[in-house]
């Protein structure tokens, strides 16, 4: 099982280690492919990205600024939003214009940066929700139970491994309106897994969770990795994007502006800049933000020792 | 004052034929709005075209009574795919307008005089039911069960009309609590999580519109039959504001939710019509006439609705984590 692990990673470490680290790099085996995607609000164009691509089986971050398009982005792709031109294809098939039922179902799936877990079902009842090709989905079939049931028996137990797997086992029968915020995004992430995906995006998965809950999803996010499937993840915290992303693609202002492995992104004064503006010394990840509060602390305790 | 009359009225009432009528249109109702979330105000399109459809197939063009019944249906499901293939795509509150505007182009179209030979105009249609009435099991006579009794015409279509709607609540029993339900609940709630699972939300958004529509056809040809005569003015708005009534008392997304509020409705409507006629009759009441009775009567439904709405949205059998109504 180790030994598993170190090799995907190291499988598309090495895949991307020829890859040079600038804005719409070819990648050897991309999933999906990007091509001059353009979306405008009224004069606001919130989206314009000229190529871009990911690489199979690999975790991809995609950070950037407030309003900087990923969300947008994302909803261009999974085909919630229309976008005004541009192409992309996944697994080589052209997907713009494909409805958003249709793209879950050939496999690229996605989550929501404000959670959608549906409060007035049951945590199972939202995991079933999730398995394609249900034949109790069909309104005739869904008169004779006997036609559906063994289907929905197999559906339930493969729920209830992912349950266990994100610790909402005991969970399983309340409704999902009754779960904490972090939870409600481990659902959603579950949920999501029970399609059966080839790419899983998620829009700030962590956003919300509590540090010790944090380390487990970041796991979770892995463990879709070593399952071979492809990951492309929003989020803010750079100490989570070092962690676990194997690449990172960086959008500000509607435009990819850089793209690389983690070390180099975070070093690039491109991306300092974007996500930094003026203000250079304010932190970039939690650790320097615990530190500088620290460093705080320490100074204000001097200067009342000071006054004593 | 006459409290027998009073209660005996009221029980009459509650297993009477608008109960059967009032129950069915809202089992449809309810797997719109109860189930599905679709604000589907014009229930009453839905009753004229199962009513019309058979009226016309039989009294105008004299042909059989089941083929009048196939085109009542058939009727139903065209009626729900125009509402449905503009709308469904749109947010929720197009379909209301829509749907509103469509049952009353339905009743205004089979009023005109342009249609007067077809549809008969304001006089609306009869000699239609009497293939109906033929199949009755019950010998003439009357039928009573001490105090209350009604003839075999009215044993016949409440007989039929309580069997369809039992037929109605298993079949919604059985849809909802499977996976196809689920979608349902699910679109109710949120549409888009629902697509990203994968599931196409027009189809089921149409297909749930489709079956409370034929339950809605139905109630029509019930309504129909049950008076052997059909006029446009049946189906006014009204029809849908005390189907909605009845669905919200009994309790929106129960399997028999609205068959009890159906009941309860039609059988305090009528306790209270009856009282007060009879406390004005023996002067119990003088400040209002007898004529007065229907009205005031009327307004107090709107009162009811309005009371039940604030104090009590999820209804007699309803449970309020699970209701569309977010009333706060
Ligand atoms: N429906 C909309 N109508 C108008 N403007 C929109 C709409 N959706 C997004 N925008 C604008 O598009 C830009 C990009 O928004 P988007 O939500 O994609 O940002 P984001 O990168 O996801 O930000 P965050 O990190 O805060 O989630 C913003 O300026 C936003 O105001
Ligand atoms: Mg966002």
């Amino acid at each position: 099982m180790h030994a598993e692990t170190v090799n995907r990673k190291a499988e598309a470490l090495a895949a991307l280690a020829s890859v040079p680290s600038e804005p719409g790099a070819p990648k050897p085996d991309p999933i999906l492919v990007v091509d001059n995607v353009v979306r405008r609000f009224g004069g606001l164009t919130a989206v314009e990205v000229e190529h871009v691509e990911v690489q199979r089986g690999s975790i991809t971050a995609l950070i950037g600024p407030n309003g900087a398009g990923k969300t947008t982005f994302f909803n261009q792709l999974t085909g919630f939003d229309t976008a005004d031109s541009g192409t992309w294809t996944f697994n080589g098939k052209p997907m713009n214009g494909v409805s958003a039922h249709q793209v879950a179902r050939q496999g690229m799936v996605r989550t929501f940066q404000l959670t959608k877990a549906l409060s007035k079902l049951t945590v199972m009842e939202n995991m079933r929700l999730g398995a394609q090709k249900q034949r109790g989905e069909n309104f005739f079939r869904a008169l004779v139970a006997s036609l559906w049931q063994p289907q929905e028996d197999e559906i339930t137990i493969r729920a209830e491994e992912l349950l266990e797997r994100f610790k909402l086992a005991a969970k399983r029968d309340d409704f999902a309106g009754s779960l904490s915020g972090g939870q409600r995004k481990l659902l959603e992430m579950a949920r999501a897994l029970m399609v059966g995906p080839e790419l899983v995006m998620l829009d700030e998965p962590m956003a919300g969770v509590n540090p010790a809950l944090t380390q487990s999803l970041l796991g979770h996010v892995k463990d879709l990795r070593e399952q071979g499937m492809t990951v492309l993840f929003v989020e803010h915290d750079m100490d989570m994007v070092r962690d676990i992303s194997d690449w990172v693609i960086v959008m500000a202002q509607g435009a990819v502006i850089a793209e690389g492995p983690p070390d180099t992104i975070m070093a690039d004064a491109r991306v300092i800049d974007a996500y930094l503006g003026a203000h250079h010394d304010a932190p970039l990840t939690t650790a320097e933000a615990e530190e500088q509060l620290h460093q705080a602390e320490a100074e204000l305790e001097a200067e009342i020792e000071e006054k004593a | 004052m006459d409290w027998t009359l009073i209660f005996i009225r009221a029980v009459e009432a509650g297993i009477g034929t608008e109960a059967v009528i009032y129950g069915l249109a809202a089992i449809g109702l309810n797997i719109h709005f109860g189930y599905t979330g679709l604000l589907n105000f014009g229930q009453a399109g839905f009753l004229a075209v199962g009513a019309y459809g058979v009226a016309t197939t039989v009294a105008t063009f004299g042909l059989p009574f089941w083929l009048g019944i196939a085109v009542g249906l058939a009727a139903a499901v065209l009626f729900a795919l125009l509402l449905g293939i503009p709308t469904l795509r749109l947010r929720a509150d197009y379909l209301a307008i829509v749907t509103i505007a469509a049952a009353e182009i339905v009743r205004l179209v089979v009023r005109s005089v342009a249609l007067q030979d077809t549809f008969g105009g304001t006089d609306g249609l009869e000699a239609f039911s009497d293939d109906f009435y033929g199949m009755n099991i019950y010998a003439p006579g009357s039928y009573d069960i001490g105090p209350i009794g009604f003839d075999h015409r009215t044993m016949w279509v409440l007989t039929v009309g309580w069997v369809l709607v039992a037929i109605a609540c298993t079949v919604v029993y059985l849809v909802m609590k499977s996976p196809w339900g689920r979608v349902l609940k699910a679109i109710r709630e949120d549409e888009d999580a629902v697509r990203s699972l994968g599931k196409n939300v027009f189809s089921y958004k149409m297909q749930a519109l489709v079956f409370g529509g034929v339950i809605g056809a139905l109630a029509g040809f019930l309504f129909a039959l049950s008076r052997a005569a059909t006029q446009p003015d049946l189906f006014s708005t009204e029809l849908t504001f005390f189907a909605y009534t009845v669905l919200i008392l009994g309790g929106a997304a129960r399997v028999l939710g609205p068959v009890l509020g159906a009941v309860v409705f039609w059988c305090l409507l009528i306790l209270v019509k009856t009282g007060m006629e009879e406390a004005v009759n023996h002067q119990v009441i003088t400040f209002i006439t007898v004529n007065q009775v229907g009205s005031i009567n009327y307004m107090l439904v709107g009162l009811g609705l309005i009371l039940l709405l604030i104090y009590r949205p999820q209804g007699i059998l309803g449970d309020k984590r699970e209701i569309a109504l977010d009333a706060r």
